[in-house]
Formats: C-alpha cells, structure tokens, sequence
C-alpha cells in the first residue's frame, strides 16, 4: 500500500517488470488482504464467543441473577468455586458424566473399531453397507432422542418388547428411563447406537492408511495373523484410535441434548450429567453466578482437553 | 489405500473371511437400523396401532400422523359436525371420523420454516467468512497463524450451555432474543470454526503455481482468488456447506435455551407435540420423519467426505 504514487506508472509498463513487484503494487497488497480476509471471522467470534466468556467469567465472581437484573450486584471473589468444588450434589453430577463418558467411549471403541476391521475386509457391498451403518451420526440427537423415549416405553415400546422376547422377561417388567439402576444405561445404550459409526469410520481410515507392504513383509516373516494384528495392525491405526476416543471423549463430557430428551436428568438426579446440572443452575434456578463459575470449571475442562485433541490430530495429519 | 490393493497380493482376505466379516457387518447394520425403520412406520400407523402391544409391523397405513402434525383440532359434538358442510380434503375426514374438525394449521409449519431459514442463513454466513479465512490461513504468512486457528477451532469445543448463560443475557440487552437473526449469527459462530479448518484442508490441495499463473497474466491476486481458487474449490464448499447446514439444522441446546416462539426452530418443538392424553406418537413420527429426511439424503451425498467433516479436516484418506 505504501507505493500507491507508483502504481499508476508501473501499470503502463506491464511487461517487463518482475511478477512478484506486479503482485505487491497492484491492489491490496498480500498482507492486507490476509487481514481482510481473516478478520471478520475472528470479529464474530470475540463477539460471539469470547466476549460473552469474559462476561461469564466477571459474573462467576459476583450474585447476579438473571432474574432479577435490578438487584445490586455484589463482588464475592472465589466463593462460587469453592462452594462448586466442595459441593457433593456437583461431585454427583461429575460422577454420573464419568460414568456416562467411560462407558459410551468404550462400547463405541470396541463397537467401531471391530466393524472398521470387518468393512477393511471389502466384502462385496461394503460401502453401501457402511453408509448405512453411518446414518445415525448424522441425525438430530435431540430429535432421536426424543423418539427412542417412545422406543423405551415399558408397554408398548419395541425396546422393551425385544429384551423380553429374548429373556422371557415381562415388557412392562422393567422401565428403561424411570428405575434408577437402568436409566444410566439407557442413555448409554442411545449415545453408543449414534456414536459407534463416528469411531467406525475414524479407525477404517486408520487402518486403510496401513501400506500394504507391511503385511507383506509379515507374511514374508510367516506371523501368525493373531501377531499380526498385535503387531501391525493395532499399533499402527492407534494414533486414529486415540483421536476418535478424545473427540468421543470430549463431546460426551459436554452432552446434553440426547439426554435432556431421554430423561431430563431422572429419575432423581440418576443421569444428571454436568450439563444438565448447569442448565438447572443456570435457567431454571436462575443462579447466574453460580452457574457462570461452573461453566468456567467445565469449559477448562473442556479446553484442556481440546489442546490434547489438536495435538493428537497434527500427529495424524503429519502421517 | 492406492495401486497396491487393486492387484493380487498375498495379504487380501479369503473369501470365507469376506463372507463372513460380511455378514457380521450387515447384521450390525440390519439392528441399527430398526429403530429408524421404526419411526418411518410408526408415521404412518393409526394412533392405536401405535401404542398396541406387541408392537405391530403390519397395519393398515394411514396418514393421520401427517395429518395430525401439519394441523390443529378441535372436538366438537356430532350434532355440531353434521351442520358443516361435506368434510374438506383427507386430514378433515380423518379428523371427523374422531368426531374432531380441523381447526387451523399447527405450529409445525413455521417452526420448519424457522429451520430453514436458520440452518440457510448461517450456512452461507459461515461459509462465505469461512472461505475468505481459509484462503487467508492457506496463502498468507499471518503472524500467529497457529495460535489463531486454535482458537478458532476451541471456540467449537465450548459446552452449548456455558456460552448459552451469557449469550442469553447479550441477546436480551441487545434485543436479539428469540429472533432469527439471533439465531443465525450464534450458529454462524459456531459452524464458521468448522468451515475454516475444513476449507482450509481443501484449499491447501489447490497448488499455489495456478494462482501464481493467473498472476503473471495480469490478475490481482484477488481476482485469482476469485477466478482461479473459488472455482477449484467447488466441492470442498459444498461438502463444508453441507456439514454446517446438518449442524444447523440439527442443533438443540442453543434453540431450546434461548428461542420461544418466534424463532423456535423444529428440534426443540417436536417432542412437545402432544395429542389427547399423552403423546401424540404418529404424530412425533411423522414429524420426526419429515425433519430427518433432508439429512438422510445429504448424509448419502456427503459419503466420500464424511470422514473429513467429522474430523475438522485432520484426517482425509
């Protein structure tokens, strides 16, 4: 930009002169345009992101609610954190998100990962076959959600007819969403049926990323196909493992649609994950700074294990 | 993944292995299907048909589902429906054999409009800020480049809820609650960290020497973005258009939080559908059918990029 009294004599003399002074004279020049590119992206996003962040974190230190938005707001400091950090109801609720998170992400580990290893077979059909199996992921949590409720009703719900047809079991013996020992296992069993697919298809790219030679050599060696799996085939797709795992991982500690819809966090508080605990907080308790410190507990959370997530993916990549 | 699978070698798989890694795979398919299959059925039962026990998978088809979800009814004595006039169109005759009229449209309809509209307009919003970026992030030495597109993929990882708490107090001081525009910029937020890392994946595949070429004929180095990139980049849009309109279209927390009425959008309204007595089952079915249709034929479009899509570009095959 600074070379505009130029420009205007430069463009009459066109050919001879180097491309690379073409380009930095003529319009923007490269650095301005970066910046003009990039910037009302990152202006969304401080004011829609990181804005509101730092108003949530000024209001985790105050008694505002958003009820009542005339009433003085008063300056508490730490308060928040330590009554969140000593309170057992939020240690209830971290324990039900970690039984939740551990229980999803394993089933739909051992789940995906083995039908990544049946599609790599390229049995005839095998894409079609695995756009199907792919079609949950893509679907509204909410709006399945809501639907698998009808699918565990202890009458009429075909949940319940299926398990009692195999176990001999009456079909309004058992209430999916309403006892307090199953419902924990009804959002699971939802959260693996949507997700499986996600961790299926991040370890088949895995697993197609392994050259073939490799085997070959195996085979060469004469290894059983037992120590080839362990030795090749396992090693090998990890890194894919390990993303789709932390991605799982990380979506589920901040779950709330599907299970919001499933049970709204009953029976009692039995699936009240963090989310649901804070949205009560939050809009229906109306503790703005209590709530506002718990969302900042949980987005560091959250954000620690984002910069583990972007450094598994850069790992993957670099592959 | 290339040459070497197509010939013959000595690692492919027996056919006995096939078959039956097949079979396993279909079967697994076959169960995970049910419940959608289920929901496509239930749309199209009669109310008792939906709640009989056990659960029917043959019925006579009837479209009072459809019916129900597109339209509100009131009961009204016989006396009173044989003063009308011959019923008007297939829902009304439904209705009447209920001893019901039709009242009036639902709610259904705006609510899916609201969708619509919602899911559209943050798409090209995130994906035209989006492409500018990616371009940006692609071409240009920007100081802090990695840090930045950091931060624009963890904006993307925050919990819907905590950022839903001051957002619903920023919309109510600036007058944006329970309004599409509001709706739309919070979801443009959202999708555009996803647009920039996936398109940026795109754009780094075009080689650098077609705009370089494009430059030394004389174009700025905007016109070879617009001339030369955009047109490169074709499909990477799309597949990004496509992935944020399934966001959009699909999301839950932010709508149910902070809309009501006005910018309600589909997710949070159908599983409040009711009828008399409880759930109105056909009707939620057949709702949920006609929202998740769209999906199911972009999810088949969207096959080849899938895998990029759900990994913010990382992994591409």
């Amino acid at each position: 930009m600074n070379d505009l009294s130029t420009s205007s004599q430069i463009t009459y003399r066109a050919v001879p002169i180097r491309p690379g002074v073409i380009r930095r004279i003529r319009g923007l020049s490269d650095q301005a345009l970066a910046w003009l590119f990039i910037t009302p992206t990152i202006v969304l996003l401080l004011a829609i992101n990181i804005f509101p962040l730092v108003w949530t974190i000024y209001l985790s230190f105050t008694n505002y609610r958003a009820n009542r938005p005339n009433a003085p707001t008063l300056w508490l400091g730490t308060d928040w954190y330590q009554s969140i950090l000593t309170d057992p109801d939020i240690w209830a609720a971290m324990q039900v998100t970690a039984h939740f998170v551990v229980w999803t992400v394993l089933i739909e580990t051992v789940l995906g990962f083995g039908l990544a290893f049946l599609i790599d077979k390229k049995f005839r059909g095998h894409g079609l076959w695995t756009t199907i199996i792919l079609l949950p992921m893509m679907l509204s949590p909410a709006v399945v959600g809501n639907f698998w409720t009808f699918l565990y009703q202890p009458q009429i719900g075909l949940f319940n007819y299926v398990v009692a047809f195999f176990t001999g079991r009456g079909a309004s013996s058992f209430q999916m969403l309403g006892d307090v020992t199953l419902s924990p296992w009804a959002i699971v069993i939802v959260d693996a049926w949507m997700w499986t697919p996600y961790v299926m298809l991040i370890c088949l790219a895995g697993l197609r990323s392994i050259p073939d030679y490799i085997y070959e050599a195996a085979e060469v060696d004469r290894a059983s196909n037992w120590r080839q799996f362990w030795s090749i085939t396992l090693p090998m797709a990890l890194p894919f493992i390990m993303l789709a795992v932390l991605f799982r991982g990380i979506e589920n500690f901040k779950m709330f649609d599907m299970v919001n819809l499933l049970t709204g966090g009953g029976p009692g508080s039995t699936t009240e994950v963090a989310s649901i605990t804070l949205k009560r907080a939050a809009f229906e308790s109306w503790r703005t700074g209590y709530s506002s410190a718990f969302a900042i507990i949980l987005f560091v959370t959250v954000f620690g294990l984002a910069n583990i997530y972007v450094k598994a993916l850069n790992r993957v990549k670099s592959r | 993944m290339s040459a070497s699978n197509a010939a013959h070698s000595v690692v492919e798989p027996s056919t006995g292995t096939r078959r039956f890694a097949g079979l396993l795979v279909i079967l697994y398919a076959i169960i995970t299907m049910v419940p959608l299959i289920w929901i496509v059925l239930t749309s199209f039962k009669s109310p008792d048909d939906a709640i009989s026990y056990p659960p029917k998978v043959f019925f006579k088809p009837s479209l009072e589902g459809y019916c129900n979800v597109f339209t509100t009814r009131s009961r009204q004595t016989q006396e009173f429906i044989q003063t009308l006039g011959p019923p008007q169109g297939l829902c009304d005759n439904i209705a009447r054999s209920r001893n019901m009229v039709v009242a009036g449209p639902s709610n259904y309809v705006p609510r899916f409009i609201n969708s619509l509209i919602i899911a559209f307009g943050s798409t090209v919003l995130a994906v035209a800020l989006g492409t500018l970026s990616a371009y940006g992030f692609s071409r240009f030495r920007v100081p802090l480049k990695d840090d930045l597109l950091f931060f624009i993929l963890s904006t993307r990882m925050m919990p819907p809820i905590a950022v839903a708490i001051p957002i619903y107090l920023m919309y109510r001081t600036v007058g944006l609650s329970d309004t599409r525009l509001g709706m739309i910029l919070l979801y443009t937020s959202v999708n555009v960290s996803l647009a920039v890392w996936l398109l940026k994946g795109f754009i780094d595949e075009i080689p650098r020497e077609y705009e370089e070429a494009a430059m030394i004929d004389g174009y700025t180095r905007f016109q070879a973005f617009v001339k030369v990139v955009l047109p490169q980049a074709t499909t990477g849009i799309a597949a990004t258009a496509i992935f944020c309109l399934i966001f959009a279209w699909n999301e839950y927390a932010f709508a149910v939080l902070l809309t009501s009425g006005n910018a309600q959008t589909a997710p949070p309204f159908i599983p409040i559908i009711i009828g008399e007595g409880g759930q109105d089952w056909p009707a939620v079915a057949a709702g949920t059918t006609i929202f998740l249709v769209p999906i199911v034929v972009f999810t088949v479009l969207l096959r080849k990029h899938l895998l990029r899509g759900i990994t913010f570009g990382a992994v591409r095959k």
